[in-house]
């Protein structure tokens, strides 16, 4: 508690508040750009990053992931085309407002709302995270592969779309970990004879390969698509009535959107669906959903920019990424030198409560940008795709090679662009790839040690109290989808 | 008649093959199982300095894993069938072959080259006709971000025809 007033520290850096303001129109820019997102901009970010010192780096992340999961609802409300998965439920309603000639108020309620919602977060991570990191003084090996295990089966429990082809994604992901020569005795595996290999594979390849180049490979089958664009005048406020309406909504979300964010999952994507079917099961008025009610935009963006604080609480607590661009974040903080954990919180304060203090300016930045700038970004939509994805093709080549200067890498980036379009394609989505290759290392590497120092016994992991716990927790989660799809056939 | 019988149970038996469902699955069990089998091509640790489990134990695990899941989800998708995908349009395949162009170009002949390459391809056969738009996509755009990667970050590219005049 004692390091609380470091929060305020960024507003007396004009670096920090240069970083800031430039990360925020950034991931604004990205997050009204269909298909890319904090996620890919992020990865495409991180070469940069280089030049940057760590909290500087950590910090335009930061901006990016708060500003581009709010500017997908620019998007969602003007072409009812969600600029990141995370603003698809804003499209349900926000786009029939948007056609009442109401796209300045639901622009107003978007903003207002994912503003309301982030500083919650921000809230919840500040006093979570710490809590959470000293919980984690107790985790030996064995817990940890239980907490890694457990992240994987919420992800594919909770994450969108099938569990199985989840877990098959996840494993998939930590699969592509081992590559390369094993950490524990050096002997190569998978590495075909290709030296570049022995590394082991990038993080930064597959993540632009499975967002940036699949997308690319996903917009080349759209070139004939035709966006409805509504015509925005000025973004309003929302009224005292509006209000009125939707403030129990937003707290809800808020409250919705931290709580799933923290679970290891697709954060925001979630969070904005249960958001939405949240404010809809308590709407006075539920048969306006889906025709433009304001509660169903309220419910939907305070709970995925909610899921932006949740999410950075296993990240920086435990190092276990709460969503796809946490992953992003995460690595950043790898390259950075910087290593997530409760050493972290008792070492580093500073840097940290600096992370805290500049997420809680970006959402204020993104407000005040988001009201006055919605007009100007909204343009950017304008760039046709014809010009842009050659554009995002020479950064995501260049940005890719920097990092190792390896050809190599190029080339893995463009297998993983045509693996992620095919995955997506058939229904696997790619986020749990990203967190199996974030969480493979952990995985493998806690499970091996663990059974070297407990001689081989594999039933230590049921005598340690906090391992056994994460693995009955991992069997609900895995039971879950079982439990709700008997519920659903039973209520047919 | 029972010729008949025989011709249609043959097309539905033909019809299961050709599902995305059979496919995919199919495609999955197959390259798992050829890692599976370099699995067991991969060095071994002698048992009096072996520690814990060997290299390949891991890996093994993982593939097995996905093969059983891919296997229920077939099944499962025999019951609930996977939704049609639409035909992927010669777009697609004009894109797909732009990355084999890069790849080869910036093999053997320059980096930057590939990019460019890459970039009029796509953005030609995408609808962009004006060549001023072509030019700017394909040569400004790629060169601003080549002197943007090689001045702030000291990025070095490979060498090729054009990189090469570059760095004189």
């Amino acid at each position: 508690m004692e390091n609380l007033g470091l929060i305020f520290a960024p507003l007396f850096s004009y670096k920090l508040l240069i970083v800031l303001f430039f990360g925020t129109i950034f991931g604004l820019i990205l997050g009204v750009l269909p298909g890319l997102g904090p996620t890919t901009g992020g990865a495409l970010i991180l070469p940069f990053t280089m030049t940057l010192d760590p909290l500087s780096a950590i910090v335009l992340l930061t901006a990016i992931y708060c500003a581009g999961t709010y500017g997908g609802a620019i998007t969602a409300i003007l072409i009812n085309t969600p600029g990141t998965p995370a603003a698809a439920a804003t499209c349900l309603d926000g786009y029939p407002l948007a056609q009442k000639g109401e796209a300045g108020r639901a622009l107003g309620m978007a903003t207002v709302s994912s503003v309301i919602g982030g500083i919650a977060s921000v809230v919840v991570l500040i006093f979570f995270a710490p809590l959470l990191a000293n919980l984690a003084y107790e985790f030996g090996q064995p817990e940890y592969f239980a907490l890694a295990i457990f992240g994987l089966t919420m992800l594919a429990s909770i994450g969108e779309g099938s569990p199985i082809k989840n877990l098959i994604a996840g494993a998939f992901g930590i699969l592509i970990s081992t590559v390369g020569k094993d950490f524990m005795t050096s002997i190569d595996r998978f590495t075909f004879g290709i030296n570049e290999l022995t590394e082991g594979i990038g993080f930064i390849p597959v993540v632009v390969g499975l967002f940036a180049i699949s997308e690319m490979l996903t917009q080349s089958t759209l070139i004939n698509q035709i966006f409805n664009r509504v015509a925005l005048k000025a973004v309003k406020l929302p009224s005292i009535d509006d209000y009125k309406k939707t403030w129990k909504t937003i707290i809800r979300s808020s409250g919705i959107g931290s709580f799933i964010g923290v679970l290891p999952a697709e954060g925001g994507t979630v969070a904005s669906l249960i958001g939405y079917a949240e404010a809809k099961r308590w709407s006075k008025k539920p048969e306006d959903f889906g025709k433009g009610s304001i509660e169903g935009i309220a419910g939907a963006e305070a709970a995925n920019n909610a899921a932006t604080g949740g999410a950075m609480v296993p990240t920086l607590a435990l190092g276990i990424p709460g969503s796809a661009t946490t992953a992003v974040i995460l690595t950043g903080l790898i390259i950075h030198g910087v290593r997530p954990g409760p050493d972290l919180f008792r070492e580093q304060p500073e840097f940290l409560y600096g992370i805290f203090g500049s997420m809680l300016i970006a959402n204020i930045l993104f407000f005040v940008l988001g009201f006055f700038g919605a007009k100007i970004f909204a343009r950017i939509t304008l760039v046709p795709n014809k010009l842009l994805w050659p554009m995002i093709f020479a950064v995501s080549v260049c940005g890719t090679y920097s990092l190792n200067q390896s050809i190599i890498d190029v080339w893995l980036m463009l297998l993983f662009g045509v693996i992620g379009f095919f995955m997506r394609r058939y229904g696997f989505s790619v986020v749990p790839v990203i967190i199996g290759l974030i969480l493979g290392e952990l995985v493998e590497g806690t499970l091996r040690q663990s059974l070297v120092i407990f001689d081989g016994n594999w039933l230590m992991f049921i005598q340690r109290p906090i391992a056994l716990t994460f693995f009955v927790l991992s069997l609900i989660a895995l039971s879950f989808p079982l439990i709700k799809r008997k519920k659903k056939n039973d209520k047919v | 008649m029972n010729d008949v019988h025989k011709e249609k149970g043959t097309n539905k038996s033909l019809s299961l093959f050709l599902k995305s469902s059979f496919i995919v699955s199919a495609v999955i069990i197959v390259i798992s199982s050829i890692l599976l089998y370099f699995t067991f091509t991969f060095d071994i640790v002698p048992p009096i300095l072996n520690r814990g489990i060997q290299p390949a134990t891991f890996p093994k695990a993982l593939l097995i894993l996905i093969i059983v899941l891919t296997l229920i989800t077939y099944f499962i998708s025999l019951k609930n069938p996977w939704k049609n995908e639409k035909k992927l349009p010669n777009s697609f395949y004009i894109t797909l072959l732009s990355f084999v162009v890069f790849i080869t170009v910036s093999k053997f002949l320059d980096f930057f080259l590939g990019i460019a390459l890459l970039s009029i391809i796509v953005s030609y056969f995408w609808g962009e006709r004006r060549l001023t738009y072509l030019i700017m996509v394909s040569i400004i755009f790629p060169l601003i971000v080549f002197v943007f990667f090689e001045t702030i970050l000291g990025l070095r590219f490979p060498p090729g025809i054009i990189t090469n005049l570059y760095y004189g």
